[in-house]
This record gives structure tokens, C-alpha cells and sequence, in this order.
């Protein structure tokens, strides 16, 4: 769990690079990735979700798509927060397993 | 650009594909090539993966080894392609599935996959494979043409979605090469073909590597969502 929630903060810490500082992702388990609140714009969500998936292959050394139909039409969508989305990944691995 | 460019080309074994492999290796650039079957190229700058280009998984896995490998991809070239001639009331489903696999599933997966690799680096080139069959709306290749039509609109969205990445993306579109492709197609159907081109004449390799060469050039990174027919086709 804290191990994921480390690679999305990476990922965080990557993009931030990036962005203009009133852009920039706080790297909080409550912090907002995506959605009306969020600070991302579409292009700032691709590059952090592909960022994301990256490190997981690298660690894991598995694929790992996040964005499949399901995750994006659901109603709590995981890419919310940090911590959604670190619950779904942790989903995501155990049924790779 | 690197000094020696990562390409990665599909459909490598024979035809167009066989040929941009040395092609790019004289003008030494580490050439990736991939087809469902072995290459007999035994170049030291050659790396051949063997994959059917709609096959997720394995394309998924060897993205990651050239990612190791190569630490990251400059140039992709969807060459991989299949056709199938015949009138739509003789055309069983399975060709259509067949050729959608291969043209345009192959195409997309690359092209996301290539696109992954290229977006860390902020550059990357794109070129797809059309065909004029597409404009010509040809009789006979209904499943060929629209699948290729398919390449086009993708090139063009594509073209769109990565151009934050600093990737553009391509396409040419050749008139007739005699190739494997093109075998079964009958002699005077080729002449009439020919004839509805400015320049009638059959294409070689080296038209289809010149209009890479442009793409590809440092240049023209002002240059996207193009599709280049050959022969004075439009
Ligand atoms: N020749 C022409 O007149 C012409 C005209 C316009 C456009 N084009 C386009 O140019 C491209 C190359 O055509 P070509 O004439 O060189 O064809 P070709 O001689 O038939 O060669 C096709 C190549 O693609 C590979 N391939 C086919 N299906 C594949 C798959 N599912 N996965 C991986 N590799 C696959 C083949 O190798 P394996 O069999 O080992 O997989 C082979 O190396 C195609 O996209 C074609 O549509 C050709």
C-alpha cells in the first residue's frame, strides 16, 4: 500500500516538473488528480497516469493498464485521489497475481 | 535527433519493410523490426522481435525490453500490412477481421505503445502505411481500402493527441510496389491502376524511403496528421 502510494508521489514529483507552479499536484493521499476540483488538464492526466504505469512495470514487472473502460466510466472514479487510486492499483495487481 | 536513431519498423521479413531495414542501417541507425515470422538480417544494429503486431500482450512485453534495451524509441514505421482482393459479395467476415487485426489494431497498439516511450523524451516520429487504394476508392479492395482509410483518420487524431508530446505523426501512401502484396492481383488490373496515376509508373522502395526521410527529418517538426500519397494521386 505505502509502496504504491510512494510510486504515484514519484510520478507526482516527475510532472510537477512540468507544470507551471499554480499547476503543480500536492503530494497528499487526499490530494485531487482528476475531476472538476482537480488542477490537471487532460494532457497533465495522460502524462501522469502513463508516468504511473511505467514505474509499475519497472517494480512489478507486470502491465499494468489503468485506464481500461471500466475505471473510466465508474462512478467513483479511481483517478479522484491519491488514495482511490491507490486502492485500485493494489486491486489491480492482486487479480494479476 | 540521436547521432543513431532507435527506428523501429514492422513487417520486416520481406517486402517494403525488408528493405527500409538496410536502408536505415546504412545510414546507421539501430533498426528494431518485428513480423510474425524470423528475419534473415544478421546485422549487428539489427534487433527482430518475432510478434503478430494485434497481439497485446506480447507487444506490451517487448515495449518493455526495448525500453531496456534502447532507453527509449525515436522513430516508429507501422509498415505491417496485409490485403485481400476480392468483390464484397464473396467476402467471408473472417478476411475483414483478419485485415482490421493486422492494419488497424496493429497500428494502434503500436503507435500508443511508441508514443509511451517517446512522450519521456518529449520527440518522437510517427509513420503510418496508406495506400492510394483508399482515395481511389478501388473495386475489390473494400476490406484493404476502408482498413487503410482506418490509418488515415487515426493518423490524423493522433496527430492531434501527441502533438503536446512533441511527436508528430505520418503517413504515406504508396501506389503499387511489386511485392508479395500485390502478387495475386492480375496483370491488367495493375496497367489500368497504373494508368489512373500522374506518373504511370509502379513504385519502388525508394519512393516509399524518401517520403520517410522527409517525415523523419529534424525539420519537419512542423509537419503532422499528413498523408502522402505517391504518383500523383490525391
Ligand atoms: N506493395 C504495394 O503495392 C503497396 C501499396 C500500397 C501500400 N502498401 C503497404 O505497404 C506495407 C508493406 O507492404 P508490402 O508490399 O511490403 O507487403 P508484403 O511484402 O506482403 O510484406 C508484409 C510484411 O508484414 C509482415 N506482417 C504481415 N502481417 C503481420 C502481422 N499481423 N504481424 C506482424 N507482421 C506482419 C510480414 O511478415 P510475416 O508474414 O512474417 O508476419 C511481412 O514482413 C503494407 O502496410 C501495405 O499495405 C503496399
Amino acid at each position: 500500500m505505502e509502496e504504491i502510494t510512494a510510486i504515484i508521489f514519484e510520478a507526482i514529483n516527475q510532472i510537477n516538473r512540468q507544470l507551471d507552479i499554480d499547476k503543480q499536484l500536492v503530494k497528499s493521499e487526499a490530494a485531487v488528480l482528476y475531476g472538476p476540483s482537480g488542477k490537471l488538464d487532460s494532457i497533465g492526466f495522460v502524462m501522469l497516469i502513463v508516468n504511473i504505469e511505467q514505474r509499475l512495470k519497472k517494480k512489478y514487472k507486470k502491465a499494468i493498464t489503468l485506464t481500461n473502460e471500466k475505471a473510466m466510466s465508474q462512478k467513483n472514479s479511481p483517478f479522484l485521489s491519491v488514495r482511490s487510486l491507490t486502492l485500485y492499483i493494489q486491486k489491480l495487481l492482486a487479480e494479476k497475481r | 535527433m540521436n547521432p543513431n536513431p532507435v527506428i523501429l519498423i514492422t513487417g520486416t521479413r520481406k517486402g517494403i519493410g525488408r528493405y527500409l531495414v538496410d536502408y536505415y542501417l546504412k545510414k546507421d541507425f539501430q533498426v528494431i523490426g518485428c513480423s510474425r515470422s524470423e528475419s534473415d538480417c544478421k546485422h549487428s544494429n539489427y534487433w527482430h522481435f518475432c510478434a503478430d503486431v494485434a497481439d497485446e500482450k506480447t507487444v506490451e512485453k517487448y515495449f518493455s525490453e526495448i525500453d531496456e534495451r534502447f532507453g527509449g524509441l525515436d522513430i516508429l514505421v507501422n509498415n505491417a500490412g496485409i490485403a485481400s482482393m476480392n468483390h464484397m459479395l464473396l467476402t467471408p467476415l473472417k478476411t475483414l477481421k483478419n485485415i482490421y487485426e493486422t492494419n488497424v489494431f496493429g497500428t494502434f497498439l503500436f503507435c500508443r505503445e511508441a508514443a509511451k516511450l517517446m512522450q519521456k523524451k518529449k520527440r518522437g516520429r510517427i509513420i503510418n502505411f496508406a495506400t492510394v487504394a483508399t482515395p481511389l476508392d478501388l473495386e475489390g479492395e473494400a476490406a484493404y481500402a476502408s482498413s487503410k482509410a482506418a490509418v488515415e483518420s487515426l493518423t490524423r487524431i493522433f496527430a492531434k493527441e501527441l502533438a503536446p508530446f512533441g511527436i508528430t505523426v505520418n503517413a504515406v501512401g504508396p501506389t503499387p510496389i511489386k511485392t508479395d502484396l500485390i502478387r495475386s492481383v492480375p496483370e491488367e488490373k495493375m496497367k489500368a491502376l497504373l494508368q489512373r496515376q500522374a506518373i504511370r509508373r509502379y513504385g519502388e522502395f525508394k519512393d516509399v524511403a524518401h517520403v520517410l526521410d522527409f517525415f523523419i527529418q529534424k525539420e519537419s517538426d512542423f509537419v503532422t496528421g499528413q498523408v502522402v500519397y505517391l504518383g500523383g494521386i490525391s
